[in-house]
């Protein structure tokens, strides 16, 4: 690899690698945009199934026509995908096979058939056959430009019946049943889908091969999820990852020549995806471990004011300083715990610290007293309208005084009427 | 003599995966098999790299654990970042297969694992081997050793914990309470698959081993509702395939994997036919 093979990349100089980049690219876009509604319909695995179940028609496509004529090849590509999809279905309503299982059958019948066909044509003699067999992996660095005419028709015309369609998709992805209520002609939209599904198998099985089909349509989409809630906004995200993908295939096949286009295709789509799925906002894994973690900060904190406060309310003493001893006598804490509640409590400003020796302030003091007040008219409410025994409320009312807001709290004392004394013969302090 | 040694060996191979792919079709988990003929990949490479041999015990511990990870992996995305199941499956075994498809890029000089053989395996070439000896007999080649191995790990296996294997299939609630660990049984049954998944990956290739394990079984399956006749059946209808497919294969001159697999399909349609000109008589019947 040298500086000088990445600025002619980038340059766009070179005809022939122009043809492969634009190429990777609209096939990337088109496989990742009609994903998402695989992805949605929770069919992720189709592509899997329909880019095996090609195989059959490609090799009948070669027998008719004697040559590789992409035109051929994917007209027959396309009728066996759509007869393997409605074979599937037909299993899976006529039969007690799974999803999953029906699924298997009919990848492995359907390329069982087609390997069978392909080995007749290896064993032929044809002179113009050898390449067929490229179709199982790839080829994506070897088109051509009249390929990359065809197949970049094929993507236009694809992404323009998304464009026109995209309700009627998005409807069909998420609820069947409502469209046929409203009378919407959901099967001619479902055989579209379908078909345009496998269309864009078809066509992305030229950049990654068979096996890998599956995740140019599911990767990129699953990825998209994670960002957003919005259909539209999903759709444009899955196409930017397969189109990005696209050009660090050719990018990698360009200054690594014995490398492979289609698995570096895939491993820049996995790795979008697997930063998608951790970092995203709100989805990724990250995020909820950080929420879980600072909603177990917020617990931890409230617990111990609350210990203080039950320390101080005896004797009406809440200015006593404590060590961390004391606190645990009162209520177990793991002193990891502890100590980091403490430390976060200190820059609230609600505890001051001196020598080990803790003490409320009296924004800290104000807290956990409002955390008593909430506990104990919780627990009068759970007695006087649920009914509950006395001695069952104190779990529940320990949960729910973390999550009462403010205004449920003006209305609980309201509605209560401002008892002075919760069931266990407590008082209610108030402000 | 040739016939008779390939034959023999895939019909093995055919018997382990339809005893297996029994359990995977009952359990569901038919995809997370196909995702693991294909996760394997990787280790066997790395397997390979580090024994320098295949056919070697590394190469299979290395391909079954990462066997195992692959499952591993699913389930973790599965349960921590709400991806749907059949989305992480196609995840994960397509970045793996994808990695190991450019290591063997990487390493295409040193490792004779190439494109022809992940897709029909090398069944014709088994004959080919060197016999095995003992003293001065010939006995079978290395792969029909293995094919027989294989075959008694995965019935010793069904024997000794059909029962765990059955409770926790059936009513994994049911099995927790009595003390099985349904997702300890799920890996160990994905351990048993990665190891058969290897050795057939080498006879019929990876992307055809999914079919040995789920064709025979589906056909199986649409004609009982008997877990032991669904296995005897499975096995049945293996062997039956080898056979017819092995034969065809002589006939039209295409790879044996390859006809096999056409055969069990065709296996498959006929038990579906009869399984649905049945229900029809059984409905003019009721009428």
């Amino acid at each position: 690899m040298e500086l000088h093979d990445i600025t002619t990349f980038f340059s766009f100089s070179n005809h022939s690698l122009n043809v492969v980049i634009l190429g990777t690219v609209l096939l990337g876009i088109t496989t990742a945009v009609v994903g998402c509604f695989s992805f949605l319909q929770k069919r992720a695995l189709i592509g899997d199934a329909i880019s095996h179940s090609i195989l059959p028609g490609v090799c009948v496509g070669f027998m008719i026509s004697g040559s590789k004529n992409p035109i051929y090849l994917i007209s027959f590509s396309v009728l066996s995908g759509l007869l393997s999809v409605y074979f599937m279905d037909f299993i899976k309503r006529k039969s007690k096979l799974k999803n999953d299982t029906a699924l298997a059958v009919t990848l492995t019948f359907f390329f069982g058939v087609g390997l069978m066909l392909l080995s007749v044509i290896q064993n032929s003699g044809n002179a113009a056959q050898s390449g067929v067999d490229q179709f199982l992996f790839g080829q994506a660095a070897a088109m051509l430009e009249s390929d990359l005419i065809i197949y970049g028709t094929v993507c236009l015309i694809t992404l323009i019946i998304v464009i026109i369609f995209f309700k009627a998709f998005s409807l069909v992805s998420f609820d069947v049943n409502f469209g046929k209520s409203i009378g919407l002609p959901v099967r001619l939209y479902q055989f579209l889908l379908t078909t345009i599904t496998v269309i864009a198998v078809a066509v992305g099985i030229q950049t990654v091969g068979v096996v890998l089909m599956a995740a140019m349509l599911i990767t990129p989409a699953s990825g998209a999820r994670f960002w957003t809630n919005n259909m539209k906004k999903m759709v444009l995200i899955s196409g930017v990852f397969g189109g990005l993908s696209g050009v660090f295939g050719a990018f990698i096949s360009f200054i690594l020549p014995n490398m492979p286009t289609g698995p570096w295709v895939i491993v820049c789509l996995s790795a979008l995806t697997t930063i998608s799925i951790l970092f995203a906002p709100s989805r990724g894994i990250l995020y909820g471990v950080k929420t879980k973690k600072s909603w177990n900060d917020k617990l931890n904190r409230e617990n111990i004011l609350k210990a203080f406060y039950h320390i101080g309310e005896p004797d009406q003493d809440f200015e006593k300083s404590l060590s961390m001893n004391d606190v645990i006598f009162k209520r177990y804490f793991t002193s990891k715990q502890l100590t980091r509640g403490l430390k976060q409590l200190k820059k609230e400003n609600k505890l001051t610290g001196i020598n080990g020796k803790w003490t409320l302030t009296l924004s800290g003091l104000k807290e956990g007293k409002r955390l008593a007040k909430i506990h104990r008219l919780w627990e009068i409410y759970l007695t006087k309208y649920l009914n509950i025994a006395a001695d069952h409320v104190h779990d529940d009312a320990e949960s729910i005084e973390h999550v009462i807001t403010p205004e449920l709290e003006k209305e609980l004392e309201k509605m209560l009427g401002y008892p002075e004394m919760d069931p266990h013969e407590k008082e209610i302090p108030y402000e | 003599m040739d016939a008779f040694v390939i034959l023999f060996t895939v019909i093995l191979l055919a018997s382990a995966n339809g005893v297996l792919g029994t359990f995977l079709v009952l359990r569901k988990s038919v995809m997370i098999g196909d995702a693991i003929s294909h996760a394997v990949l990787p280790g066997l490479i790395i397997g390979f790299l580090i024994s320098g041999s295949k056919n070697s015990f590394p190469m299979l511990i290395s391909a079954a654990i990462s066997g195992v990870l692959t499952t591993l992996l699913i389930q973790y995305l599965n349960r921590k970042s709400n991806l749907p199941k059949d989305a992480s499956i196609g995840f994960v075994f397509t970045t793996l297969f994808a990695i190991g498809i450019i290591m063997v890029s990487v390493y295409a000089d040193n490792i004779d694992i190439d494109a022809d053989c992940v897709l029909h395996g090398e069944l014709g070439f088994i004959a080919l081997e060197q016999n095995l000896t003992i003293g001065e007999m010939e006995l079978f080649p290395l792969s029909s050793l293995n094919a027989l191995v294989t075959l008694i790990i995965v019935l010793l296996f069904t024997i000794l914990f059909k029962r765990q294997i059955f409770v926790t299939t059936f009513d994994p609630q049911y099995a927790n309470t009595i003390g099985m660990n349904p997702i300890k049984w799920d890996n160990a049954l994905m351990a048993l698959t990665s190891l058969v998944t290897v050795v057939s990956f080498e006879a019929v290739g990876a992307i055809l081993v999914i079919a040995f394990l789920v064709l025979p079984v589906a056909a199986a399956y649409l004609l009982t509702t008997k877990l032991n006749n669904m296995m005897i059946l499975s096995v049945v209808f293996s062997m039956m395939a080898c056979v017819i497919g092995y034969y065809l294969s002589q006939v039209l001159n295409t790879s044996i994997s390859s006809a096999i697999v056409t055969s069990m399909g065709v296996l498959f349609c006929l038990s579906f036919i009869f399984v649905l000109l049945n229900k029809r008589r059984v409905t003019y019947e009721g009428s």
